[in-house]
């Protein structure tokens, strides 16, 4: 039986081959090329024009920026040192002008001498939004963050150290209102009394609560002026001061236009409507010129601090709308569920509605953040030297300089893409952490 | 109708009054310090150095002023200013002078409502194209393309010139020199047209000078002059006749090295009244007696000022050309001091 078995089958295999590596064609870098760059007669001609290109472009840019000079004392001398070492004809970077200047890059006009101010400040930045960034910082940190804005504004700024803390109190003061009455009376009339008795606080007391205990206790810091900053001091200031201003401004705004009461609703239509249907530039000349029309001769309203109320307000009706669009892709269900367990309006909001409707709207909110940071260079258009064109312009004012172009763009546009790469993988990596996959 | 008139009318009369009812010398008095608008940066006329000092030719007039009026040259916030928002800067109140290298015309004077104080810098609009383009005069430049700044009256004598002179031209805008410069040198136009003060700092910090000129014919006026608000007669004469002081100084002899001697007294009573030991000019427009003694003291006189920002001894190497004394074949001519 197992004889014919034998014979009835010509071969039979009892040892299985080794495996082959894949054929050379078919594996590593060869199998990628072929899949990606030549799969057809189209692609590898895109493939050979996109290679030459990059090699022009190599070729043409790569010398002046190998033989950049970092060593000169005007462009003059750059000019010499690149003819010296590459011969006549030779065009090279003058990376001098950075290496001279780049504090003014930075700082704008700040008074050298205290540069530790707004260093401080920046590091600071980072242990105030720390606890709302990152689960792995400490909770503790966390009352520290509402104490920042006050506390950085000062350190900018310089002047009586009683300034940030009374007008502190006067948040603290609306706040305990707030809190006390709203068990009492509800929440909309202890905000109105709130927000009415911080007002009264801040127009008659606490002008003469600081100028009261300046004369009992003085203390404070040196105080610098809104002209002397500049550069990204100037940008990151009206950044940061923008973003956070203009994310809880804007979920209202956002809450706003999905309310059923007709004033708040028509206030943020309005309100969004107009803002987003006029240029930021419009905005900026009516915060820097227009607005001093209609003052009473004589104040002075901060100029820096009217342009960030203008950006804010810019930034604020954008992210509203992006919120909206939060709002809007959260399922029906959600919003009956929550006045199903009997929670109020803010209630559910807060808890509920707000906490998936802001995560749907993280890449929206980021990307609005993104381009309000870079259009903060827009103020060069008001006289406020920002770092991309006002800082760069007058450098070249100086005779040293007067030549340099492409070098600034370069320093200024690398400062700019690290910082807005960081938010954008913030972002990402936020929407990874958020990711519940319910949906 | 009627009544929208009238309110109308009420309004730019509160406007006009309140803008005329403060005197703008008791609020820098009571400031302690002069708001000037400046360029936001002009090689020679107005530019900060690395640690922010503001200097130059425009920047002198102001620190005359504010030494004039104040007696310290160096108690002045200067406000940058771009060419769009410099007559609102000053028309709003945010500067009390404006000393920003502006062309005297008609209509700013009198629809912007400002008031040009007194010429410092005759100037004039030129043309500068490259040596082996073969051009030598601006009549050869039919069909050119031309790189001009926006907004500013260089643009407007452009068109002027070339409509006036039946050529035809392709106008390539820049938003400032810095762009004009890069787009000139990379070929993008045949001829580049600003000021002659600024072709002349241009082509001075070119690579390589001599591989261009600067075409002999200036096609337009350009007086430039400090300007303030209408409506404030006693600060527009403050500032006239600082800058006149400057001028006059020049053409008598006063000098920063010896005006402590001459202002103990002289012979020449014009130089008297002028530096305050004879009459009382200064108490006429609201004063000290030696007011043009610390104006002249700030930077020198008008010809050290010259001298030391734009003059031939220094880069941009400017001639003095139109602008020197009436003495000299110049146009620069101060009023009597009397």
């Amino acid at each position: 039986m197992s004889d014919t078995q034998a014979h009835s089958v010509a071969y039979v295999r009892d040892t299985m081959l080794p495996q082959q590596p894949a054929p050379a064609g078919q594996s590593g870098a060869v199998q990628w090329l072929r899949e990606n760059l030549f799969s057809g007669w189209l692609n590898t001609l895109l493939t050979l024009l996109g290679v030459a290109l990059i090699y022009t472009l190599v070729m043409h840019f790569l010398p002046w920026f190998l033989h950049g000079v970092w060593d000169a004392n005007s462009i003059k001398e750059c000019r010499t040192i690149i003819t010296d070492r590459y011969g006549e004809g030779a065009t090279g970077a003058c990376w001098a002008v950075i290496r001279e200047r780049w504090h003014q890059f930075i700082f704008g006009f700040y008074p050298p001498e205290l540069y530790w101010r707004p260093i401080l400040t920046f590091l600071l930045l980072f242990v105030a939004v720390g606890p709302l960034l990152f689960t792995w910082v400490p909770r503790v940190l966390a009352w520290f963050t509402p104490v920042y804005p006050f506390l950085a504004v000062w350190l900018l700024w310089g002047g009586s150290g009683w300034t940030p803390i009374m007008i502190f109190a006067g948040f603290v003061l609306g706040a305990a209102i707030l809190l006390l009455l709203s068990p009492r009376l509800g929440s909309i009339m202890a905000f109105s009394i709130g927000a009415f008795v911080a007002i009264l606080y801040f127009l008659f007391v606490v002008g003469l609560l600081i100028g009261g205990l300046q004369a009992i206790l003085p203390w404070g810091l040196e105080s610098v002026d809104s002209a002397k900053f500049g550069g990204f001091l100037l940008a990151i200031t009206l950044g940061v001061g923008g973003i956070m201003m203009s994310l809880p401004l804007g979920i209202v705004l956002a809450l706003g236009r999905q309310s059923d009461m007709p004033l708040v609703k028509g206030f943020s239509v309005v309100f969004i409507e107009f803002i987003r249907g006029v240029p930021l530039i419009t905005l900026l000349f009516v915060a820097s010129l227009l607005l001093n029309y209609f003052l009473p001769p004589g104040t002075n309203f901060d100029i820096i601090l009217r342009v960030m109320i203008l950006v804010t307000f810019f930034a604020a009706a954008y992210i509203a709308e992006v919120i909206r669009g939060g709002l809007a892709a959260l399922p029906r269900g959600q919003y009956e569920a929550a006045d199903a367990l009997g929670l109020d309006y803010w209630k559910a909001q807060r808890l509920i509605i707000l906490p998936q409707a802001l995560k749907i709207s993280i890449p929206g909110i980021v990307s609005t953040f993104i381009g309000m940071f870079k259009d903060t260079t827009l103020v060069v258009f008001v006289g406020l030297f920002d770092p991309l064109k006002g800082i760069p312009d007058f450098i070249r004012a100086d005779f040293n300089w007067k030549g340099i172009y492409w070098e600034p763009f370069i320093f200024v546009g690398a400062i700019f893409f690290i910082l807005n790469f960081a938010m954008s993988r913030y972002s990402m990596s936020l929407e990874r952490r958020l990711q519940r996959d319910n949906h | 109708m009627k009544k929208s008139v009238f309110f109308g009318a009420l309004t730019a009369a509160t406007l006009t009054a309140g803008l005329a009812g403060a005197a703008t010398l008791d609020d820098v008095k009571s400031r302690g310090e002069l708001i000037c608008g400046v360029n936001t940066g002009l090689v020679g006329f107005a530019a900060p150095d690395a640690n922010g000092n503001w200097s130059g030719f425009d920047v002198a007039v102001c620190q005359a002023v504010a030494a004039a009026v104040l007696g310290d040259p160096s108690k002045v916030k200067y406000v940058p200013t771009s060419g769009q928002t410099r007559f609102t800067a000053l028309g709003s109140g945010e500067v009390d002078l404006l000393a920003r290298n502006t062309t005297w015309t008609f209509s700013r004077d009198t629809d912007l409502k400002l008031q040009f104080t007194a010429t410092n810098y005759y100037d004039g609009q030129g043309f500068m194209v490259r040596k082996d383009s073969g051009v030598t005069s601006a009549k050869e430049l039919d069909g050119a393309s031309i790189c001009i700044q926006t907004g500013t009256t260089t643009e407007l004598n452009l068109a002027d010139y070339f409509k006036a002179n039946n050529m035809s031209y392709q106008p390539i805008t820049v938003d400032s020199n810095a762009e004009g410069e890069q787009q000139f040198l990379a070929g993008a136009c045949d001829a580049y047209t600003t000021d002659a003060s600024g072709l002349a700092a241009t082509r001075a910090a070119f690579a390589n000078p001599a591989d261009y000129v600067i075409l002999p014919e200036i096609i337009s006026k350009e007086p430039l002059a400090p300007a303030v608000r209408q409506g404030d007669d006693q600060w527009t004469d403050i500032v006239r006749w600082t800058v006149f002081a400057l001028i006059g100084a020049e053409e008598y002899g006063v000098t920063s090295a010896n005006i402590d001697e001459l202002a103990k007294g002289t012979d020449n009573p014009e130089v008297n009244r002028l530096l305050g030991t004879e009459g009382d000019l200064g108490a006429m427009i609201g004063l000290d007696k030696d007011w043009a003694v610390k104006a002249i003291k700030a930077n020198g006189n008008y010809g050290e000022i010259f001298a030391a920002t734009i003059g031939e001894q220094t880069p941009i190497g400017l001639a003095r050309g139109l602008n020197a004394q009436w003495t000299q074949g110049g146009l620069m001519y101060a009023p009597p001091f009397r």
